[in-house]
């Protein structure tokens, strides 16, 4: 599905500050997989999202997805297949803009099927209406107001749905609830559970909560130093704690676990 | 009276027009485009020599299609040359200069004599009265309007917005933000290009340095606009481009008329306008924040 062949970035190279970002880091992600990754603060796990989605090209290394070569794709033209959400709930919608019309821009990611000049139609205020209901937000009855009125959580949740209203090949979760307070944040997180469930998308999630790296999903990788230290998945995923993670990261890396923002459970 | 409040009102039309394309540029997209100066004259020139020529009406299509071109300009130096959004307006505009001479057959200004105008067309029509310039006028810069509030609601002129409004959200929903913003300037270079035009044949003369500040004066005219109706809905905002030049336009004829202000002063007033409504938020911040310092210090103490 999406495959990753010894990859490396390197940031500011030649510096005082070259910071090795990615090592050639290679992974093999299969459809229908469900992946969480831990690590430490600078391991690279959003380096590795932003190689992945092209918000900068690799300096080494192939990319692949679905069979075909994303390697040199610009940001624009991966977003067809690969849906973000990102930690600041901001980034992922237009404030001036209403609600329905950012749904509309989120459909363009269908392509073909809507034309440059079409305006938003009532059938679409139906369908966008159907898939606001199931955020149950109360969001269905306000498809005009401008969104940066609405609440960081409703935030996240319209851009949740504008990321997968068309179901995407890939979806990845930069610690999307981690800006969020406990309330909005766990709301968030079973939505994505449900959505994602729901539409089978191959998911790769960022968090720094132990507890949810280990019951969420069927694989957890575990970055350091712009590499995957560990990889565990299937049966022993499913047995896998917090605290075991804390243990294999002490014994992989030699050191302790230093994520200033990590939490062992919710 | 009258005669003031019928120039303010043809004016005012017609420079509703420029503002209406820094809307697109400056609202919108969040870009300063500083070629609106340089295209100001070239609308005019292209329109007044195709006048010259005997073509009036094809004279403002070609105008708005040079527009384009210099619009187009500007926005590929920026977004595939890495030329800052500014700097790119103000090489554009420099540009522009030679390409307005050339376009005047290499002299600096051009008169139309005897040949046909928009305007000299539609009197002859006999429709709207001595109204006649400004009825046009209207009704182009009302056309326009409508064209571009529709516009701003299709799949595309959302695209639009929304660059100006998150660009990394753009990208994500599958835009190529390099696009949109080219398509907006374009348009919004369109938009200066025919409002010169215009101006030119109404005049009936081009020259090369009348658009000197035009950016100003037309970002004056939204903002006064903004304050008088408020920035509520697109539709009110594109109507605010008006109202701000007919307000922008009465003044000047009263000052001109009245001679209270020396004519002389009046771009350094529309300087100080612009600056001081751009800066007023930020003036108010520091204000309060001033304030507070000085009442919370005071406490401390």
């Amino acid at each position: 599905m999406l495959d990753l062949i010894e990859v490396s970035k390197t940031f500011e190279p030649g510096t005082v500050n070259e910071k090795k970002a990615l090592d050639r880091l290679s992974l093999h992600v299969d459809k229908g997989d469900f992946i969480t990754i831990v690590g430490s603060n600078g391991a690279g796990k959003t380096t590795l999202f932003n190689a992945i989605a092209g918000n900068f090209l690799a300096d080494r290394g192939r990319i692949v997805l679905n069979g075909q070569d994303i390697t040199f794709l610009p940001v624009h033209q991966r977003s067809r297949q690969i849906g973000r959400l990102f930690q600041d709930p901001l980034k992922g919608t237009a404030p001036h803009m209403t609600i329905e019309e950012n749904l509309a821009l989120a459909y363009r990611r269908a392509g073909g099927k809507t034309s440059l000049f079409s305006r938003i139609s009532s059938q679409d205020r139906r369908q966008f209406r159907e898939a606001l209901k199931e955020l149950d937000m109360g969001l269905e009855n306000r498809l005009t107001t401008p969104v940066g009125t609405l609440s960081g959580g409703q935030r996240q949740a319209l851009t949740l749905l504008m990321a997968t209203i068309v179901p995407p090949a890939l979806l990845l979760l930069d610690e999307h609830t981690a800006a969020l307070d406990p309330g909005a944040a766990e709301k968030i997180m079973a939505l994505t559970e449900q959505i994602v469930s729901r539409d089978k998308v191959t998911c790769l999630m960022i968090t720094h909560n132990l507890q949810q790296a280990v019951s969420i999903g069927n694989r957890t990788l575990m970055m350091e130093n712009g590499r995957i230290i560990l990889d565990i998945s299937g049966e022993e995923h499913s047995r896998l704690t917090a605290e075991d993670l804390i243990r294999r990261f002490r014994e992989t890396a030699g050191r302790s676990f230093d994520n200033d923002r990590i939490l062992l459970s919710d | 009276m009258l005669y003031v409040t019928q120039t303010a009102l043809l004016l005012g039309c017609i420079y509703a027009i420029v503002s209406l394309a820094l809307f697109i540029s400056f609202r919108i997209l969040n870009i300063a485009d500083l070629t609106t100066d340089g295209c100001f004259v070239l609308g005019m020139a292209v329109s007044v020599s195709a006048s010259v020529h005997g073509h009036p009406v094809l004279g403002l299509f070609l105008a708005m299609l040079a527009g384009c071109a210099a619009g187009a300009v500007t926005a590929l130096l920026q977004t595939r040359c890495g030329v800052p959004a500014i700097l790119a307006g103000i090489v554009t505009n420099t540009g522009l200069y030679t390409m307005n001479l050339m376009a005047m057959g290499w002299s600096s200004n051009i008169n139309i004599l005897k040949q046909e105008t928009v305007y000299t067309l539609f009197r002859s029509t006999g429709i709207g009265g001595s109204w006649y310039n400004i009825l046009l006028s209207f009704v182009i810069m009302a056309l326009f309007m409508v064209i571009i509030r529709l516009f701003l609601a299709t799949r595309l002129g959302l695209s639009v917005r929304a660059t100006g409004d998150n660009p990394d959200m753009v990208a994500a929903s599958s835009i190529d933000p390099r696009k949109t913003i080219l398509i907006g300037l374009v348009i919004a270079n369109s938009l200066t290009a025919l409002a010169g035009a215009l101006i030119g044949q109404m005049q009936k003369t081009a020259d090369i340095n009348g658009g000197t500040g035009i950016v100003v004066i037309g970002l004056a005219c939204l903002i006064i606009g903004e304050t008088v109706i408020g920035r509520g809905s697109l539709t009110r905002n594109i109507i605010a481009c008006f109202i701000g030049n007919f307000v922008y336009r009465m003044i000047y004829a009263v000052i001109l008329q009245t001679r209270i202000i020396p004519v002389d002063c009046l771009k350094l007033m529309t300087a100080l306008i612009v600056a001081l409504a751009i800066a007023l938020p930020t003036i108010r911040e520091n204000a309060a924040l001033y304030r507070r310092i000085r009442e919370e210090g005071h406490r401390n103490a």
